[in-house]
């Protein structure tokens, strides 16, 4: 089980890796859309890589409920088995 | 007892002959769609990788640009009309269901009485079409085949709509195929997942295209490089040795992602035609591999792994030889 700061920091790579976020700026109250200028196939593309690091999959209909990079990590948080 | 039927010899393999393109008149660049709807050009070349697409207008119909397109492959081929036998138009964009479109393309081209019909795997067709071809040689069924992917997208999509117009375009591409002691179109690898039918639909005859963009980009972003590389495996040819890629032309971005998970070498030529096109469905790979020979970043003799995907959703991809 990865830890909440391991989590921050491996979804921090994947933002850096698929979107060219500074990981400085991938800070938890930062809107993938509105902030970071992530557009919605570079969130499947950031979900499909979570689902790769961390085992936890992120389907469509749960990943339009994630807003900010803090919604991300308590989703993976919860769904880690 | 079992009665049995004689069937026909066929040949050991098809390979393809000549390739042809049509690309409409009309060029409509990013600034020309903005002036519609709200988006620019920097918006549509970092999303879809696209900067300008082909209309079809007056004299372009799916008819006239197979026709066209076909002429050409046949120019390049060496085969004569007449010797022509089967005819597949791979569309999903008919003005009308009825009558398919084949019979009138191959009247038109003076090929006399061949076995023709139309064919919809949506952006997978021409792959579809050409797999069907090379069987019907294979089975004795067929002897030279006219392989055409023939779109007007433009007809079904809305041109208010942003998620789809700076996307589709219209055109034709082509290729004839032909009997050959050594095969040059590899088996195919094909499916389908019908569970996401609605992910890229026309309702009915009064509506346009409606796409789930994210539904269709995990689906092949995940699950068709495996796909491909069966396709290659299956050919008997190394990835490492492919010297093409020309997947359907959905997306730059998806060509681009595709590209990444099948690791291919910086000396793979690598499909790109939807920078110019835009996403033109069934017509789209033939565009592609016409535009690379004429500019010389494949030549004769190359593998290429060509891979179809879209509505359906379906998918089918194979290794061929370029002619």
């Amino acid at each position: 089980m990865a830890t909440t700061e391991e989590i921050q920091t491996g979804l921090a790579e994947i933002l850096e890796e698929v979107a060219g976020v500074l990981p400085a700026d991938a800070t938890p109250e930062k809107s993938f859309t509105e902030d970071l200028d992530v557009d919605s196939l570079s969130m499947v593309e950031i979900a499909t890589a979570v689902e790769d690091k961390f085992g936890v999959a992120i389907p469509d209909d749960e990943l339009a409920n994630i807003r900010t990079v803090g919604d991300a990590v308590s989703f993976i948080e919860k769904n880690q088995s | 007892m079992t009665r049995s039927l004689t069937l026909r010899p066929g040949a050991p393999g098809a390979r393809i002959l000549g390739f042809g393109d049509y690309r409409p008149r009309r060029i409509v660049t990013n600034d020309e769609i903005s002036q519609r709807v709200e988006t620019n050009d920097e918006w549509i070349r970092s999303r879809v990788g696209i900067s300008e697409r082909r209309f079809a207008g007056e004299g372009e119909s799916v008819v006239d640009m197979s026709v066209a397109a076909a002429g050409k492959a046949l120019a390049s081929s060496g085969v004569l009309a007449q010797d022509i036998d089967t005819v597949i138009v791979a569309t999903c964009t008919a003005p009308a269901p009825i009558p398919g479109l084949a019979p009138e393309v191959a009247h038109r081209l003076g090929i006399s009485a061949p076995g023709a019909f139309d064919l919809n795997a949506a952006c997978a067709g021409f792959c579809y079409g050409l797999s069907t071809a090379a069987d019907a040689i294979r089975s004795g069924s067929a002897e030279n085949v006219l392989v055409i992917g023939a779109e007007r997208l433009t007809d079904w999509t809305d041109q208010d709509d942003r998620g789809t117009c700076i996307i589709f375009g219209d055109g034709a591409g082509a290729a004839v195929v032909a009997p050959s002691d050594s095969p040059g179109i590899g088996p195919v690898v094909w499916g389908s997942d019908g569970q996401q039918s609605r992910a890229i639909s026309v309702a009915d005859r009064d509506s346009f295209m409606e796409m789930d963009g994210r539904a269709v980009y995990r689906w092949a972003t995940t699950q068709l490089a495996a796909s491909a590389r069966r396709a290659c495996e299956l050919a008997g040819i190394d990835i490492s040795d492919i010297d093409a890629f020309v997947p359907h032309q959905a997306n730059l971005r998806i060509v681009d992602s595709m590209a990444r998970a099948l690791k291919l070498g910086d000396n793979v030529a690598i499909a790109r035609d939807i920078v110019s096109a835009g996403n033109t469905s069934s017509a789209s790979i033939p565009l592609a591999l016409t535009g690379m020979l004429e500019r010389g970043e494949i030549k004769t003799g190359d593998a290429a792994l060509l891979l179809g995907f879209g509505a359906g959703l379906t998918y089918a991809g194979q290794v061929i030889i370029c002619p």
